[in-house]
């Protein structure tokens, strides 16, 4: 295999790693929450989008928009109901609440989805550019996901309710007083966190089997992609998902494919420690 | 508040009948309750040991996973290489304290939400290395350990009373901590580690001590466990679910407290065990639900509700004629 099919499949991977990675970037960076719950959203999204391909013979790029909504309503609910609640509390307690959280997750999809791994196969062949080969599907995984995540930008930055959240993630109190709604947009937040879950499940369901069993493994991810590209900021997520896509690609071709996630968590910890802000990062989201 | 904390007459009477009583469970049931006897021991000394660093120190580590399966792994390759059972225990010990040692110099710079997520990432590393060093550790096959000689029901009592004399020792530590200037830094740290750190508390040793403390026992645990159920294997060692359940316990109880830890894993165990009788497919769901309440309506733990007022209440409204329920 030569290098450009190398750093082809890993900047594929790293697209689809940003989409997972930038729902649970924003809800670390505005809410200080770490989302245990992400994970398990992603693998819904992914069940969702199957069911609605075998079951109802929608194309998943059209079940997409409808089962990110959906994650967004539940998404909002959790929050509304339950972390508002505890959401200044220490570290130790949100992570465990949504830990709890997630174990319900869990075991609700594996009692009525079983954990059987289930793919939209969608048949549409390969394409070949200049001796890189790459299948159709994760050709258009990789464009979805990197729409989703600059759509996600754009409404970051343009819109009033984006604005919204970064200026509570900035300063909770100034924002309160200028008569933004902080446990509203808590809400909105994690919902926006849950949607770009669910979409991201979706558009992994096209790429690879999901089953109940790969939600500590995405979560792992996410860690991993927070803290190489730098908390609460779409760019860093991008970077991040980026890197790792191509760190574990190559690190899976030279040292085999057992090592490369070995490697992924052994960057992060070494980045951890050297540069806790990440790789475009900004200081202050401690 | 916190010096209001300090184990009681009271308190140490129901430890020694807690205590007596797990240690009788090879006389008053079968093996099935020796089992969980054992279980509540061995949960019980990794909730006292992860109380040093979360409890006293405030500190949110998720690595206990990690300090159970090395323990579990030196304990057995050890017993594999012809080292005699108990120094196997010893060395794994020693092996899991020096471990987090040197990993709390590097992890303990981080703070918050960093710190935890780190610390999980111990235990996801450590397992990975593991499952992937295959002609050290049998990789994803597991390892088989040197059974212990003796019938079942030998065996049982005999790693009860072992796990029991482990929970005995943190005990013991957990109090001599707690009255030591070690303690009292722990809880200055606790409360605000860069005043602490002006008034001259060593920051950086006492964390790293903590941090030690809170693996020291699970390494034992672990290699006990490993002797105990006679074959282990990655996922089993380094499971996620033992490294959240464990601070879980101790959220129950009541942290930062010395019999908090104890009665959190008791209670947690016992509570696991009747739904894992009772409803096998949805355990995980329970388990979540109780998490979920702990958070919201016993946030410092069993032991911080006022009982004495609770059955005040009750006798008050029994004496009213009021019907109670």
């Amino acid at each position: 295999m030569d290098i450009s099919q190398i750093l082809a499949n890993g900047i594929v991977l790293g697209a689809l790693y940003a989409c997972i990675a930038v729902g649970f970037s924003l809800v670390w960076g505005v809410l200080n929450v770490i989302n245990m719950l992400h994970g398990s959203f992603i693998i819904l999204g992914g069940y969702l989008t199957y069911f609605a391909w075998f079951y109802l013979g929608v194309h998943p790029v059209i079940a997409l928009a409808p089962v990110a909504l959906l994650l967004y309503l539940l998404g909002f609910l959790v929050q509304y109901v339950f972390i508002n609640k505890v959401v200044t509390a220490p570290v130790l307690t949100t992570l465990t609440l949504t830990f709890g959280l997630d174990m319900i997750l869990y075991n609700l999809m594996t009692v009525y989805f079983t954990a059987t791994p289930r793919r939209v196969t969608l048949d549409i062949g390969s394409v070949d550019i200049a001796g890189v080969v790459m299948p159709g599907d994760r050709l258009i995984g990789m464009g979805l996901a990197l729409l989703l995540t600059a759509l996600l930008y754009l409404v970051m930055r343009g819109s009033s309710i984006g604005r919204a959240i970064v200026a509570v993630r900035m300063d909770r109190q100034a924002a309160a007083l200028m008569g933004i709604r902080v446990n509203r947009i808590y809400a909105i937040t994690f919902g926006i966190g849950a949607l770009m879950a669910g979409a991201a499940g979706a558009v992994f369901a096209m790429v690879f089997p999901v089953t109940t069993n790969l939600t500590g493994s995405f979560l792992g991810k996410a860690f991993v992609i927070c803290v190489i590209g730098g908390l609460g900021s779409v760019p860093g997520a991008l970077v991040g998902g980026i890197t790792l896509g191509i760190v574990e690609s190559f690190a899976g071709y030279l040292l085999g494919p057992q090592h490369a996630i070995t490697i992924g968590f052994l960057l992060m910890l070494i980045l951890l420690v050297v540069r806790p802000t990440g790789l475009v990062g900004v200081k202050g989201y401690e | 508040m916190m010096a209001g904390s300090r184990t009681g007459k009271v308190g140490y009477g129901v430890l020694a009948v807690w205590l007596l009583l797990l240690a009788a469970a090879p006389l008053l049931g079968d093996n099935y309750t020796v089992r969980i006897a054992i279980t509540i021991a061995m949960f019980t000394a990794m909730a006292l040991s992860w109380n040093f660093i979360g409890g006293f120190t405030g500190y949110p580590s998720f690595s206990t996973a990690a300090f159970f399966g090395i323990g579990c792994y030196v304990g057995a390759i050890a017993q594999r290489s012809g080292v005699p059972m108990v120094l196997a225990w010893v060395l794994a010990t020693v092996f899991v304290s020096l471990f987090a040692a040197a990993l709390g110099c590097i992890i303990l710079r981080l703070k918050g939400h960093y710190f935890a997520i780190g610390s999980i990432a111990i235990v996801e590393l450590t397992r990975l290395v593991v499952s992937s060093w295959g002609s050290l550790t049998g990789g994803g096959d597991g390892l088989n350990v040197p059974l212990l000689r003796g019938t079942p029901g030998e065996v049982g009592s005999m790693v009860l009373y072992i796990m029991l004399g482990i929970v005995l020792a943190a005990f013991v530590t957990t109090i001599l901590v707690e009255r030591a200037r070690l303690g009292f830094g722990l809880r200055c740290i606790h409360q605000n580690e860069e005043a602490a750190d002006m008034v001259g508390v060593d920051t950086t040793r006492y964390k790293i001590a903590a941090y030690t403390l809170s693996a020291l026992f699970c390494g034992a645990v672990g290699a006990v466990y490993a002797s105990w159920v006679g074959y282990i294997d990655p996922t089993d060692s380094f499971s996620i679910l033992l490294t959240i359940k464990v601070p879980v316990m101790v959220l129950l109880g009541g942290p930062g407290t010395a019999l908090g830890p104890i009665l959190g894993a008791g209670a947690f165990v016992l509570l696991e065990e009747f739904f894992w009788a009772n409803f096998l497919q949805w355990n995980r769901a329970i388990l979540g639900g109780i998490i979920v309440f702990l958070i919201f309506f016993l946030p410092g733990g069993l032991l911080k509700i006022d009982y004495r007022r609770l059955l005040r209440r009750q006798s008050q409204a029994r004496g009213e004629g009021k019907a109670v329920l």
